[in-house]
């Protein structure tokens, strides 16, 4: 469980958002959205540290993150597996490196076991032919699902996805979208989706936090989202939904 | 708290900076982490300079040879002086100076760009989120890597820089081999290779920690690694003058 309570984060003078609080439960899958700059991939780097804030706490099982020492904090963020905005793939190796490297670093598998593991999470997410590809010679698509790979070598217990459709084709997001509900359901996995995407959210997500005018603006069930009495949350709805049909 | 007043920004960079060094010293001791890069480092830092210091090293003596012998009049003074001035001034300023600012261009333009693009591409927050410490696996291999390999560089620039004086002196009929030798050894001071040897690691660790630095807090994109890179090359080309100074100042 992921507890995010009053936290407050700015970058000098500019407030990106405060007083944002909540729980993401075990097993569920939490979607975040709002406008470009709101502070969403922010949000997202906290709840592991990679961002501290200026006020509040993020308690992962109880624990607060931003108190951790070093080695306490190590443990808690490979507890987490990331798909970043843009894959984040290392460019200085292969494809299949950028998968084995967490394997490499952090545990003891012989050669063997770590080709056999890194094939199986490339076959995942339907790519087992890429490993001896550079990074530069995969298309967008193709590097988010090498980095969703790499995110879930290590088999953690919490997937983030920063924007894992924005910038593909409609069938490729319909794939990606189908392996975010395959990996919940499969690995057993908590996941938080960031997204503007509301066909997305309304695929893959359990609940909704949206955030607008620098807070949390609303919260709940993904199901509830359209009967809310949120103007600012309808208006984003209808804007998508707009761009759909 | 005003922080508006002049030099407060260059200031609050330099406290930034300190903090990234300081972390780097405290994760030196992870070896483990950065042992594979560190040989990496090496080779790029070292091994792949070597053409351009051997240039460097060659043209600057002879330069220097052409142009003390016009400076000089050699009826008045005896020819071998010629050896004495090129080789003394090469192994005590030139040959590290040079090189440094040429690797400023070269290792610390490579180092910005590398670690801003991964900045910008997220691959920093990457490593940092699979568990890796970042600084020790990024920062402190490329820093070492200045420290050691300069020195290396500087004897390479010293010596060719002396070959270049040699050659240039005979070509060019102004001395014989021998007599430029002679000159030399009659001013080498072990003392003087040491100081460059001192300036060549401060040189080393300047340009790469700067580099370093700039790259490790790009933001804003391509342009923003852009603007970090010419950040990185121009700071370093001061901050290796101003320290060339400062040690002379202090050690001559
Ligand atoms: N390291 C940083 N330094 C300064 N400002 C930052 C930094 N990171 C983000 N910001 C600012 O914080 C705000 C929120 O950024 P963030 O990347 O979280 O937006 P986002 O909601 O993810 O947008 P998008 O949908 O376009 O990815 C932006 O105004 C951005 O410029
Ligand atoms: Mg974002």
């Amino acid at each position: 469980m992921i507890e995010i309570k009053n936290l407050k984060k700015s970058f000098g003078d500019l407030l990106v958002w405060e007083d944002v609080s909540f729980t993401i439960q075990d097993g569920e899958t939490t979607a975040v959205i709002g406008r470009s700059g709101c502070g969403k991939s922010v949000l997202l780097k906290h709840l592991n540290a990679l961002l501290y804030p200026d006020e509040g706490n993020v308690l992962i099982d109880g624990e607060d993150v931003f108190d951790l020492s070093y080695t306490g904090l190590r443990k808690v963020r490979q507890r987490f597996g990331i798909l970043f905005q843009g894959g984040a793939l290392f460019d200085s190796i292969s494809t299949f490196e950028n998968v084995a490297f967490p394997l490499r670093y952090f545990t003891e598998q012989g050669e063997e076991e770590i080709a056999h593991n890194v094939y199986e999470a490339l076959s995942m997410v339907n790519l087992e032919d890429v490993g001896e590809k550079s990074t530069s010679e995969l298309s967008g698509g193709m590097r988010k699902r090498v980095g969703l790979a790499r995110a879930i070598i290590l088999q953690p217990d919490y997937l983030l996805y920063d924007e894992p459709t924005s910038g593909l084709d409609p069938k490729t997001s319909d794939e990606i979208n189908e392996l975010i509900v395959t990996m919940a359901d499969n690995l057993d996995i908590t996941s938080v989706v960031i997204t503007h995407d509301m066909h997305s959210v309304l695929e893959v997500s359990d609940r909704v936090a949206f955030l607008d005018e620098q807070k949390l603006s609303w919260f709940g069930n993904t199901d509830d989202m359209k009967h809310s009495d949120n103007q600012n949350l309808l208006e984003f709805i209808k804007a998508s939904e707009y761009k759909i049909t | 708290m005003n922080t508006n007043f002049p030099g407060a920004a260059g200031i609050r960079q330099f406290g930034h900076y300190a903090q990234l060094l300081y972390q780097a010293l405290r994760s030196s001791t992870e070896i483990s982490t950065y042992r594979k890069n560190l040989f990496q480092e090496f080779v790029k830092v070292g091994y792949e300079s070597i053409p351009i210091i051997f240039l460097v090293g060659i043209f600057t003596g002879a330069v220097l040879t052409l142009q003390t012998a016009y400076q000089l009049d050699t009826d008045i003074y005896p020819s071998t002086i010629i050896g004495s001035i090129v080789a003394q001034s090469i192994v005590i300023e030139l040959a590290a100076v040079i090189s440094a600012l040429v690797l400023a261009g070269k290792v610390g333009a490579r180092i910005s760009t590398e670690l801003g693009t991964m900045r910008v591409s997220e691959q920093i927050d990457a490593l940092e989120s699979m568990g890796f410490n970042s600084v020790s696996f990024l920062v402190v291999p490329r820093i070492l890597a200045g420290i050691f390999m300069f020195p290396i560089l500087y004897i390479t620039a010293a010596v060719f820089g002396i070959i270049g004086g040699v050659s240039a002196g005979a070509l060019d009929g102004i001395l014989p081999a021998a007599e430029f030798m002679e000159g030399a050894r009659a001013f080498f001071f072990e003392s003087d290779i040491i100081f460059g040897l001192i300036k060549s690691v401060v040189f080393g660790f300047v340009i790469t920690s700067i580099s370093c630095y700039k790259g490790y807090y790009a933001f804003g994109g391509a342009e923003g690694v852009g603007n970090a890179t010419t950040q990185a090359t121009v700071l370093s080309c001061i901050f290796v003058l101003l320290a060339d100074f400062t040690l002379a100042a202090i050690l001559l």
